[in-house]
């Protein structure tokens, strides 16, 4: 029992700690210039986006190659509903829980075909359906109607939505940054703490829901189908549950995106993106959140600090020339990554304890 | 309430041109231990899918509980109060011993994820229920001391008795053990038999199907016996050791085995 109490004493230290690094962080990488805050901000957008995928692969064992689409549905309600573009401009509490409903009815909107589908074939479906938003969204410029000569321009096509709203509370833009009692908090390090607080929410939602009687009917969903069908658990529901509630964390995020960066377009959204994604709950360890958030802050910090840290100027200072083109160092050694995990740790860096 | 729980009445199963099950019929009584025998491709394990709902009858039904077993898919078979056991061992085996038995609370609570996400006072409550219902069976089967380990990590015929408290954990009146003996060796099968006795004896209903005739004859109270099919004997061990037509099936006559013509 002491023992037990020792260790929630540690937890909360540590917990505190952790607390006070991450409300020093902005400040820290402030000083080293804007461009590592939008790093961070990019980076706790990625923990999110791992956590709802998590959902989906780690937990539910579902593989899905498409999760990138339910990004691009968030971006594109708010890009839409907040933007020039339409010149319609909703606040900010209407549009977040709005992207991650309709994120979440697309999930529905996938998870319904596919509920008979596993593995390779879930994968390839599910990749299709990828494609699939990120082609509408492209080409929903010209949306003709066909006992008509007009087309719609809807998405604005590959050109991409500009001059998005930002994050606006009680009139204050949130980009513009402020003072606060003499402290310079510039719009980058704000958006920081909103990320933050919803990323927080997101573990903390995330963490309950796997440990509670839904997260336990999708983990043995993961381990045997068959099983889990005799234990009385009806797998079509818990599986198009995994599928909205994956999808309604990379809606959130996805309009914070649109929100922080003020510009959409169909590129952003591309496979690789659900692959990078998945890569990171994968490294960092399928299943186990504090895994999950370890590989996406790995494979969404590291690319760029090695663009950085090995740019063409220090690789020049350094060895005389250029080596290696920065943008080829970066995957290079991003497959490196990935091959010595998968012998050395096919279970990820980070997975859940053997004991718990 | 009739004495019997469960009622197959004219079971006919057919694959294409193949008949599984031919016109079979048995009942199992109230807290007994039943057994469900036969040589390989007797037809056991088509009987148990088709009662688990895994396929539908073409002909005949079963009556469970005084109703009519009509089930449409897997999962409302524990719903109904059928709990099962697999041959070839399923357990979740990346989740710990004791969410493999909450994993059987699942058809008997109902918190959702609105419940989870907010820890409203009636999921907490829910939970602590399964928590301590799972502790329970753990107890039951004597597996308190691995509750935290992962499923795989278990002992073979460890796994098999967690399969059971899994089973039982849906609060079953009626719990299918396929071949839970198969693999054991013969601590592991006493074991194993104490514990059938001690579910019964609890209230629960056992239909075992199984390939050890020792433990078959010495735990069943009543004993069907399929062959190609059809069901050739049922009543007590002793009657169907003398059994004519289960000696030749098993043994082999001094004709050809029926159906092989």
């Amino acid at each position: 029992m002491a023992n037990l109490m020792q260790d929630k004493k540690k937890q909360i230290i540590a917990l505190a700690v952790l607390g006070v690094f991450l409300l020093i962080l902005p400040f820290a990488a402030g000083a080293l210039g804007q461009a590592w805050v939008r790093i961070l901000n990019v980076t706790l957008l990625y923990v999110m986006l791992a956590l709802g995928l998590n959902v989906v692969v780690g937990v539910a064992g579902l593989l899905d190659l498409g999760y990138v689409a339910f990004y691009a549905v968030g971006a594109y309600t708010w890009s839409l509903l907040a933007s020039p573009h339409f010149n319609i401009h909703m606040p900010f509490w209407i549009l977040l829980p709005l992207g991650a409903f309709l994120a979440a009815l697309a999930g529905l909107l996938l998870g319904t075909p596919v509920l008979k589908l596993r593995g390779d074939y879930l994968a390839i479906v599910t990749l299709g359906f990828g494609e699939i938003v990120r082609i509408l969204m492209n080409n929903f410029d010209k949306v003709g109607l066909p006992w008509s000569e007009t087309t719609y321009n809807i998405t604005n096509g590959p050109r991409g939505l500009t001059g998005i709203d930002p994050l606006t509370f009680f009139g204050f833009k949130l980009n513009e940054g402020m003072n606060l009692f003499g402290l310079p908090i510039s719009g980058l390090q704000l958006y920081y703490f909103v990320f933050l607080a919803l990323t927080v929410l997101s573990v903390i939602g995330v963490s309950r829901l796997q440990h509670s009687r839904l997260g336990r009917a999708w983990q043995a969903l993961r381990e045997d189908e068959i099983a889990a069908k005799a234990m009385g658990i009806n797998t079509r529901n818990i599986k198009l549950a995994a599928f909205a509630f994956g999808a309604l964390t990379g809606g959130l995020a996805g309009g914070l995106f649109a929100s922080m960066q003020g510009f959409v377009s169909p590129e952003s959204f591309g496979l690789l993106e659900s692959v990078m994604i998945l890569a990171m709950v994968v490294l960092g360890g399928m299943g186990h959140i504090p895994g999950v958030i370890l590989g996406a802050v790995l494979l969404s910090a590291m690319p760029e600090v090695i663009r950085y840290v090995a740019d063409e100027n220090k690789q020049e200072a350094v060895f005389g020339m250029v080596l290696v083109a920065p943008e080829v160092l970066r995957n290079l050694i991003f497959s490196l990554a990935m091959i010595l995990i998968m012998l050395l740790k096919p279970a990820g860096l980070w997975p859940s304890p053997e004991k718990k | 309430m009739a004495d019997m729980l469960f009622v197959a009445e004219g079971v006919t199963k057919r694959f294409g041109g193949v008949t599984a099950l031919d016109n079979v019929s048995m009942s199992i009584r109230r807290s007994s231990i039943f057994g469900l025998i036969g040589p390989n491709g007797a037809g056991k394990t088509t009987f148990f899918n088709t009662l688990t709902g895994l396929y539908q009858v073409d002909e005949g039904k079963f009556t469970f509980d005084d109703k009519p077993l009509n089930v449409k898919a897997p999962h409302e078979v524990a719903q109904v109060g059928i709990a099962r056991t697999f041959q070839n061992i399923r357990l979740f085996g990346e989740m710990s011993v004791l969410e493999n038995v909450m994993v059987g609370r699942h058809v008997r609570t109902k918190a959702g994820a609105f419940g989870a996400i907010f820890r409203t006072p009636a999921a907490r409550r829910e939970e602590a229920e399964i928590t301590q219902r799972a502790h329970e069976l753990l107890e039951y089967i004597g597996l308190s001391k691995r509750a935290g380990d992962k499923s795989r990590t278990l002992a073979y015929g460890e796994q098999r008795r967690l399969e059971i408290a899994r089973a039982l954990a849906t609060d079953p009146k009626m719990i299918a053990l396929d071949e839970p003996a198969a693999g054991m060796n013969a601590t592991e099968t006493v074991v194993l038999r104490q514990l059938i006795e001690r579910i019964a004896s609890d209230g629960t209903t056992v239909m075992l199907i199984e390939h050890d005739m020792r433990l078959v004859m010495n735990v069943c109270q009543h004993i069907a016996v399929l062959d190609y099919g059809r069901k050739i004997a049922d009543g007590s061990p002793s009657e169907i050791q003398k059994d004519a037509a289960v000696i030749k099936a098993y043994l082999g006559g001094a004709h050809e085995p029926q159906g092989v013509k």
